[in-house]
Formats: C-alpha cells, sequence, structure tokens
C-alpha cells in the first residue's frame, strides 16, 4: 500500500468546540506545537448553541458555595455521578468561569458590575432547600459568546488549526499506546497522519442518533466510535438527556433559562402540572423529571394541539421588556421555529434528545481508562478525552442544566494540564508507528470509494434513528429494548455495506456522511445494549418494569466494548476527593 | 521586489474628512449662489455680471471650486484604486487627474476674476 | 418545489452551470434547509456546509434567490419559485455551493479578535456596569457567517484589503468593550484608505445580516472615534 502523508506535533486535539478550544488555549500557551482538528471552523462547533449559562457558586446575588453545588450535581446524577469528579468540578468552577470574564467573555452583568446570574433546573441553596441563582449568563446565548471568546483567546495564542479535517481512526500500536490520529481534509479528500505524543479527544456528543434531537447535523459521535473501533469501552451510553423544552416538530432548543427567568410549563387544561410532580422547585426540578412529567401529561391525554402531541411553555407574564433583554434568541427562535411570539403565546414544545451522559471514560485530569488483558482499569498512554465526548463521570445518569458548559471548561482545562506535564516529563521521541497502521481506517475509505451498489446511507441513518427513538426513548419498556437491540444489530451490519455515488475528491459531503453514520451506529449500538442490560430505572434511564432505582445491583458504571458487544462493569466513586460522601437516597425535588 | 499586500497608509481618516468637509462647503455655497440667484430682481446679463463683482462671491466661488476639486481627488483616486490594479498606470493615472483638477480650478480663477 | 442551483465540481467539471429540481417536499418542512437536505438525498453529489439548523452556527450562508442569507432560518414558504441558489458572491468556490471563506476569516483575524488589557487580572472578575455591557449587544452575536461582508461590493473590489462588515462589526465590539485596552492600537489599525474608509454606507449588509445586526452603523462609531481623536 502507498504510503500516506505524515506530519509530526507534541500535541492533537480532535475537536475545536468548547473543550477543545480549552484545551489547546492550554497546550499553546506552553508553546507546545499543536494541531487542532475540526469538521467545522471553530465557531460553528456545537458549544455554539448552548443557552442558558454556566455554573459556578460565584454568590453574585445570594449567598452560595461549591458544596451546595456538588451536593445539586451528585443529586441531579441520580448518584451515579463520581463524587470525586464532581467535587472537584464544582470547587474549579469559580476559577474557571473568571478565568472566562478575563478572556473577554461578554457576561451579563448586575447592578454592582458582577457576572448576572439565573437560576436553573435542580440548582438550590443549602442542600435542597430553594432554588438558588447560580447559572452566569450571556443573555440566551451562553455558549455562543464563550464559544467565540475561546477561539479568539486561542487566536491570540498562535494555536495552529486544521479547519475542516475530519478524524477517522486512533492509531494505536501493540502496547495500546495511542500514536495520533488518521484524517481526511474534506477539501482535497487527502488523508493525512497526525503522530503526537497526546492526542486529545473532545469531538462532543452523538445526540444525531435520535430523530428527535436538539442538536446539529455535526454531533455524530466521530470520538466516541473512533475509541470503540480502537478497542476503548464507551461508559454509560445508555445514558441520554431528553431536554424538556425542544420546539415541538423542530426539535431546535429553548433554554432551561426560560423557567429560570420564570416561565413554567402547562398542559391542555392550562394547569401548572409541575407543582404535582416537584411541589418544592416546580418547574426547576431536574431535566429527567420534567421531561418525564411532560411526557406522562402528553401519554395521559393532557397534551396540548391537536393530537394532543405537545406541552405548553408559557413567559408572556415576564413582559417584552424581560424577555428582550434576558432571553432574546428564545423570542427570535420561537417566532421562526414554532411561529408563535412568546410575547404573546405559550411555545409548543416536547422533551427532546439533548446530551449525551455517557463517553469515553477518563479520570478527573482527561486520561481516559480502558480495562488491560487483567480486567484492570489502566491508563491508556497518549490519549486523553474531555467535554461530551468524555465520561468523567460527573453527569452520571442526569446532567443538571448548566453543567455541560461548566465541564468542558473545567475538564477541557484539567486535560489540557495534564497533556503539558505529560509532555514535559516524556523525553523521548515519538515511538514508530506500525508498518499497518493505516490499512484499517484505508480500507474503509477504499470501500465507499469503490464500491458498485450497497445500502443507501440515508435509509440506514434514518432506520437507526427511527429505532433510538422508538425503542429508547424517555420511557423504555423492555419488549422495545429486545426488539431495539435486534434492530440495532441488523442496522450494524447494513452499515458496513453503505454506498455512495459521489466517489469525488473535493469536498465530498457524501463521504463524509456515510463515515459519520459508522461512528453514529457504534454509539446507537453502545446505548441500545447498555439501556436493555440495566434493569433499573435511574435518572435519564426510565424502565417500566423496573420502575425504581437499585442502588443494591446497579450503583455501577455500564462499559459498553466494541468487540461482541461485550459489557463489563465498574463501581461508582462514591468518596469525594475531601469531603463527606453524600449518601444516595430518594430523589424528591 | 516581493509581492505583498501591502497596507495602513495613514491616510484614511483625513481623506474621509476632506470629502466631507469639502461637501458641506460645496452644499453651502450652493444654497447661497441659488438664493442670490433667485433674489436677482431681473435674469440678464447685468444683473449676473454685478453678482460676481464683489470679492466676498467670487473667493466664495473659489473655495466652492477647490472643494470641487479636493472632492474629485479623493472620489477618483478611490475609483483607480478599486479598478486600476497596476502601481504605476495607476500613478500616471493619479498625476493626470491632478493636472486636470488644477487646471480646472486655475480656469475657474481666471473666469471668476475676468467677468 | 422546484430548484436551481449552481453546481460545480472541480473533479469533474470545467466551469459552473446551474441545474434544475424538482424536489417532493413534506408538511413537516419548514425552512430552505429542509428542502436542501432532501435534495441532497436525491443527489448525493451536491455539496453545501449545514449544521446546527437553527441559525447560530453560521455554516449554510448562500445566495438566495439574490439575497445572501442562511439556509436554516429562510422559511420556504417566503420565497419564490424557482429558487434559485447560488454561493455566496465574491469568495472563490470549492464546489457547489461550498466557498473558500479564507480571506473573509483572515480580515477577521487582522482586527485582532481578542480583549486585550494587560494589567494583573483581579481575583475574581473585572467589573463592567450593566450599562457599559450594554455597549457590545448588537456587536458581539456576530456568527460569522459572512452574508454581509459577500454581498459588499467594496469588499468584492478589494477583498484582500478592505475588513469588510463583519470584521469591523467585530473591531468595534472589542473598542466598545470598557476592558479593552487597545483602542488606539485598533483605531491605528484601521487609520487607512482601504482598511475602514472602503465602506461607502452601501448597507447591503445591514440588509442581508441574518442576525439583524448592524455594522454600517459601528463603523459609524469608529468613524467618530477617529474623528474625535484627530480633532
Amino acid at each position: 500500500m502507498m504510503g500516506i502523508a505524515k506530519r509530526q506535533f507534541d500535541a492533537v486535539v480532535v475537536g475545536a468546540g468548547g473543550s477543545g478550544l480549552r484545551a489547546a488555549l492550554q497546550l499553546s500557551e506552553a508553546n507546545l506545537k499543536v494541531a487542532v482538528l475540526s469538521k467545522v471552523f471553530p465557531t460553528r462547533s456545537h458549544t455554539v448553541a448552548a443557552q442558558g449559562g454556566v455554573s459556578a457558586s460565584l454568590g453574585n446575588e445570594e449567598p452560595d458555595n461549591w458544596h451546595w453545588h456538588m451536593y445539586d450535581t451528585v443529586k441531579g446524577s441520580d448518584y451515579l455521578g463520581d463524587q470525586d469528579a464532581i467535587e472537584y468540578m464544582c470547587r474549579k468552577a469559580p476559577e474557571v468561569v473568571v478565568e472566562l470574564e478575563h478572556y473577554g467573555m461578554p457576561f451579563d452583568r448586575l447592578d454592582n458590575g458582577k457576572i448576572y446570574q439565573r437560576p436553573f433546573g435542580g440548582h438550590t441553596s443549602n442542600y435542597g432547600e430553594r432554588a438558588v441563582k447560580r447559572a452566569c449568563a450571556a443573555a440566551d446565548r451562553t455558549g455562543h459568546a464563550m464559544l467565540h471568546t475561546l477561539y479568539q483567546r486561542n487566536v491570540r495564542a498562535h494555536t495552529q488549526f486544521f479547519v475542516e479535517w475530519m478524524a477517522l481512526d486512533l492509531i494505536r500500536n501493540s502496547q495500546g499506546d495511542v500514536l495520533g490520529v488518521i484524517a481526511l481534509e474534506m477539501e482535497t479528500g487527502e488523508v493525512m497522519m497526525f503522530q503526537a505524543k497526546s492526542t486529545l479527544l473532545a469531538t462532543g456528543g452523538a445526540g444525531r442518533i435520535y430523530s428527535a434531537s436538539t442538536n446539529a447535523f455535526i454531533n455524530t459521535g466521530d470520538g466516541l466510535g473512533m475509541a470503540a473501533r480502537a478497542g476503548i469501552p464507551l461508559e454509560d451510553m445508555e445514558f441520554w438527556q431528553f431536554h424538556p423544552t425542544g420546539v415541538a416538530g423542530a426539535g431546535v432548543l429553548i433554554t432551561e433559562g426560560v423557567r429560570g427567568e420564570g416561565g413554567f410549563l402547562l398542559n391542555k387544561n392550562g394547569e401548572r402540572f409541575m407543582e404535582r410532580y416537584a411541589p418544592t422547585v416546580k418547574d426547576l426540578a431536574s431535566r429527567d423529571v420534567v421531561s418525564r412529567a411532560m411526557a406522562t401529561e402528553i401519554k395521559e391525554g393532557r397534551g396540548a394541539g391537536k393530537d394532543g402531541e405537545f406541552i405548553l411553555l408559557k413567559l408572556d407574564h415576564l413582559g417584552a421588556d424581560v424577555i428582550d433583554k434576558r432571553l432574546p434568541g428564545i423570542r427570535e427562535i420561537a417566532k421562526k421555529f414554532a411561529n408563535v411570539d412568546p410575547v404573546k403565546d405559550p411555545i409548543p414544545v416536547v422533551p427532546t434528545c439533548h446530551y449525551q451522559m455517557g463517553g469515553i471514560p477518563t479520570n478527573v485530569q482527561g486520561q481516559v481508562l480502558a480495562a488491560n488483558a487483567l480486567g484492570k482499569e489502566v491508563i491508556v498512554k497518549g490519549l486523553y478525552a474531555a467535554g461530551e465526548c468524555a465520561c468523567v463521570s460527573v453527569h452520571g445518569a442526569n446532567r443538571l442544566g448548566t453543567n455541560s458548559l461548566l465541564d468542558l471548561l473545567v475538564f477541557g482545562k484539567s486535560a489540557g494540564e495534564q497533556v503539558v506535564k505529560d509532555i514535559a516529563a516524556d523525553v523521548a521521541s515519538l515511538p514508530d508507528l506500525p508498518s499497518d497502521y493505516a490499512d484499517k481506517t484505508m480500507a474503509r475509505l477504499a470501500r465507499l470509494d469503490s464500491s458498485k451498489d450497497g445500502e443507501s446511507v440515508n435509509e440506514v441513518g434514518s432506520e437507526m434513528r427511527r429505532t433510538m427513538q422508538l425503542h429508547c426513548g424517555v420511557f423504555r419498556f423492555p419488549d422495545g429494548l429486545a426488539d431495539g437491540v435486534e434492530k440495532m444489530l441488523k442496522v450494524g451490519e447494513r452499515v458496513k455495506s453503505t454506498f455512495i455515488k459521489d466517489k469525488s475528491k473535493v469536498f465530498n459531503t457524501a463521504r463524509i456522511e456515510a463515515i459519520e453514520l459508522d461512528n453514529l451506529v457504534e454509539v446507537a449500538m453502545a446505548t441500545m445494549i447498555s439501556a436493555h442490560a440495566r434493569t433499573e430505572s435511574r435518572g435519564a434511564h426510565d424502565r417500566s418494569d423496573h420502575p425504581d432505582r437499585d442502588d443494591v445491583n446497579w450503583m455501577k458504571h455500564t462499559l459498553w466494548f466494541k468487540e461482541n458487544n461485550r459489557l463489563e462493569y465498574k463501581p461508582v466513586q462514591l468518596k469525594p476527593m475531601t469531603v463527606e460522601s453524600f449518601e444516595p437516597k430518594a430523589r424528591v425535588y | 521586489m516581493v509581492n505583498r499586500e501591502v497596507i495602513g497608509a495613514h491616510y484614511g481618516l483625513r481623506d474621509w474628512l476632506v470629502q466631507r468637509i469639502t461637501a458641506v462647503v460645496m452644499s453651502v455655497f450652493t444654497v447661497i449662489f441659488l438664493v442670490k440667484l433667485f433674489l436677482m430682481p431681473q435674469f440678464d446679463y447685468a444683473h449676473w455680471s454685478a453678482l460676481w463683482h464683489g470679492n466676498v462671491m467670487r473667493f466664495a466661488a473659489l473655495l466652492f471650486f477647490v472643494s470641487l476639486g479636493l472632492h474629485a481627488w479623493v472620489g477618483m483616486r478611490n475609483i483607480f484604486m478599486d479598478y486600476v490594479k497596476n502601481t504605476n498606470l495607476r500613478v500616471v493615472l493619479f498625476a493626470f487627474v491632478i493636472l486636470a483638477l488644477v487646471t480646472y480650478v486655475a480656469w475657474a480663477v481666471q473666469i471668476l476674476w475676468g467677468i | 418545489m422546484r430548484f436551481e442551483i449552481y453546481r460545480f465540481n472541480p473533479d469533474v467539471d470545467s466551469k459552473p452551470r446551474m441545474q434544475s429540481y424538482d424536489v417532493e417536499m413534506e408538511p413537516t418542512d419548514r425552512m430552505l434547509l429542509d428542502g436542501l437536505m432532501r435534495l441532497k438525498v436525491q443527489d448525493d453529489t451536491f455539496s453545501f456546509r449545514r449544521s446546527c439548523r437553527e441559525g447560530v452556527c453560521g455554516s449554510d450562508a448562500m445566495n438566495i434567490n439574490g439575497k445572501n442569507g442562511l439556509a436554516c432560518i429562510t422559511k420556504l414558504a417566503d420565497l419564490k419559485e424557482p429558487v434559485v441558489i447560488r454561493p455566496l458572491p465574491g469568495l472563490p468556490v470549492i464546489r457547489d455551493l461550498i466557498v473558500d471563506m479564507s480571506q473573509f476569516f483572515k480580515q477577521y483575524h487582522s482586527i485582532k479578535p481578542y480583549v486585550t488589557n494587560d494589567t494583573p487580572a483581579p481575583e475574581m472578575e473585572r467589573l463592567q456596569s450593566p450599562e457599559d455591557r450594554e455597549e457590545l449587544n448588537g456587536l458581539y452575536e456576530c456568527i460569522l457567517c459572512a452574508c454581509c461582508t459577500t454581498s459588499c461590493p467594496s469588499f468584492w473590489w478589494n477583498p484582500d484589503k478592505f475588513v469588510g462588515p463583519a470584521g469591523l462589526l467585530q473591531a468595534y465590539r472589542f473598542i466598545a468593550d470598557t476592558r479593552d485596552l487597545a483602542t488606539n492600537e485598533r483605531l491605528d489599525n484601521l487609520e487607512d484608505p482601504y482598511r475602514l474608509f472602503r465602506c461607502h454606507s452601501i448597507m447591503n449588509c445591514v440588509d442581508v445580516c441574518p442576525k439583524n445586526l448592524n455594522p454600517t452603523k459601528a463603523i459609524g462609531k469608529i468613524k467618530d472615534l477617529l474623528v474625535k481623536r484627530a480633532v
């Protein structure tokens, strides 16, 4: 086989969303030779769509501290989150948010000049007593402001970007060390090996495995697919967050900040039903709780709309001034995608797939963890992951709103710091690449280039999305999951023979979509298999046959391996770093 | 010489201001001129000629033509900058425009003081 | 629905062509992007950029019936048939609707798009009053889609020298930020017959901006500051 072009770096970062950019900044400012690969121009990454805020117990508006934030996060995770990681994240929150402000983030302000904070679902003071203002916001464009700020800071740091390059596969040697990635330049169709001492995956989530998703089209779980193919397990993939308020029909996100600012949900009778499901914090309960309540209302015939298919989000009582000042983007979205002006009418919303709690298992330094031959958990040398593609796990079975932006700042930074440390300690030159390192990847590309017929990428993709939506949604049923596994196994076979008509080199988006589908199917498979096996209800995973949480048998993380769809489990870390554990108890909001 | 994209000639503001100020001067003169014209008791050569006998009107008109020249210079230069990419040719065209505009102003003086 | 689409694939075409398509729409299809996605299923060789499908990432900017806009927030119902789709004008076409945006980003980078403040960072946030923060509204929301810049004749004529509306809007975003201390350097950087003053207030930028921002107004404010500094 012909050799492919090769370039060498200290570190390669795959993905230029929030976590990738935050990590890259750490690396560039340490004067390392870094390559940041991204399928899209960095400011087009999906972090840009985050709306409501980033949490940090700054206490700018009312007393707050990281202990309360930690408690909320542990409780929100339905006790599946690792408490050491959660403590780390909540303690680091003020530092990384203030740092971001220093980088130029245009946060909204209070009269005293400090960062504006708003209430958000599941955020409480004094261990669940009442809602607290913890979400630092830039109107309802926090993600946009953050992503642009991080990109701008990287411009200042002269970070080297490879824009519209898609990473295809991780390269590991016989010891299992990661040596870099093979990537495709979309503009030319050329393939190149990025050899590096450290490879950091920051590829985001894969929300596009569902038909109804708030996610961008680019959220195809490329990092997860690459990891799975390289023999690295995926953790807790059965846990997918359904955001309570996606615009009905369109899927576009309406931030929880709407409810933070005082909006609430109504069923067709005009009843504020969340009062029944979460008497204390009502509409600001955790997302899994609210989504389930909404789905229950719809199921029991109290949904609004012609077919009773959605719930109404009322915010007109906030007044045009507050809406235009704090939620201008929401007004825009509602007008465009729901044909309603929220200043006058409620927005039709439904729970919509939003966030992947699981991912590539890592520790708090972003180092990827895998099992060795003896089944013991070990660090994969040279591989790191951060952001939505990683599972630290701080979100456990359900993420709190605003903790995702926090996650990518905290762990993007810590992973970056660890890479800098590891490169400084490792004076050896780059290890040699195995002679056949590119074979599998090139064979995959060659199949697409040479096949004369086969499965349509769109049809296989639709089948996967339908299956996930139908069999692995807000409510899950034993038969549905069993059928889902069967169907996904078939999809897994079909995806091996996808076919594209377009064989050209230059910006062949059909080829890109086919490769993305490979990754999506890995993620969907992991989700379905893991969900089928977990016989309890916890956080976002709700099973009709096991309606309760089962801490005796299931207080453990799922690890899915691509090879034979094998599942293993590892215990949840219940012991925080410095404080007392939060013991599991019933979750009431 | 290496072919580099060079920018940063620090006269952007000056020329922009010149264009605005000359525009104001020209408008003001135009208004005065029109008013004077309509206030003429009779529309004949004698009155027309008398209009230009005072030095005030002559200098005002001169100011107008100088402004017109400067205004036209900035405008013409911008057009050449947009459409003529060859530096040598551009310099020649600039010289031609300057020569023409100076000639026009001189001609204006000759007319104004010759009436 | 009938579409006329600009097609060019350098691998097979020697020159660009317009291709007609009839696409069967579903009642749920609301935006132009939905139509283009259906078209893509019909003909997988048709290439365009897209990502967030809600108008915040700026990927799917294109020329729609003669006017630049984002496909994902352009309602199909508002479009006259046949819908004529071309790539953004004034930038080199790579393939179909995909243009080479390096010139655009080069201009964005040229205004040093980051807050510059070399004073020692305080322990907590730098304070900023709500009124001062308000100054950034209408500026920081830019999504760098290039609709404005590629509709600007001044940019078509001098893409290498004129910063363009998007870049200038961002230039003012940093001038307007009370935390940024490099206003003088920023003004120096723009004091040039091309970089800023090629703006002749044609206002195509204001007309097409999918986020309803007003680059011309921002450019005016930069000019005001330059005047204030000089006189």
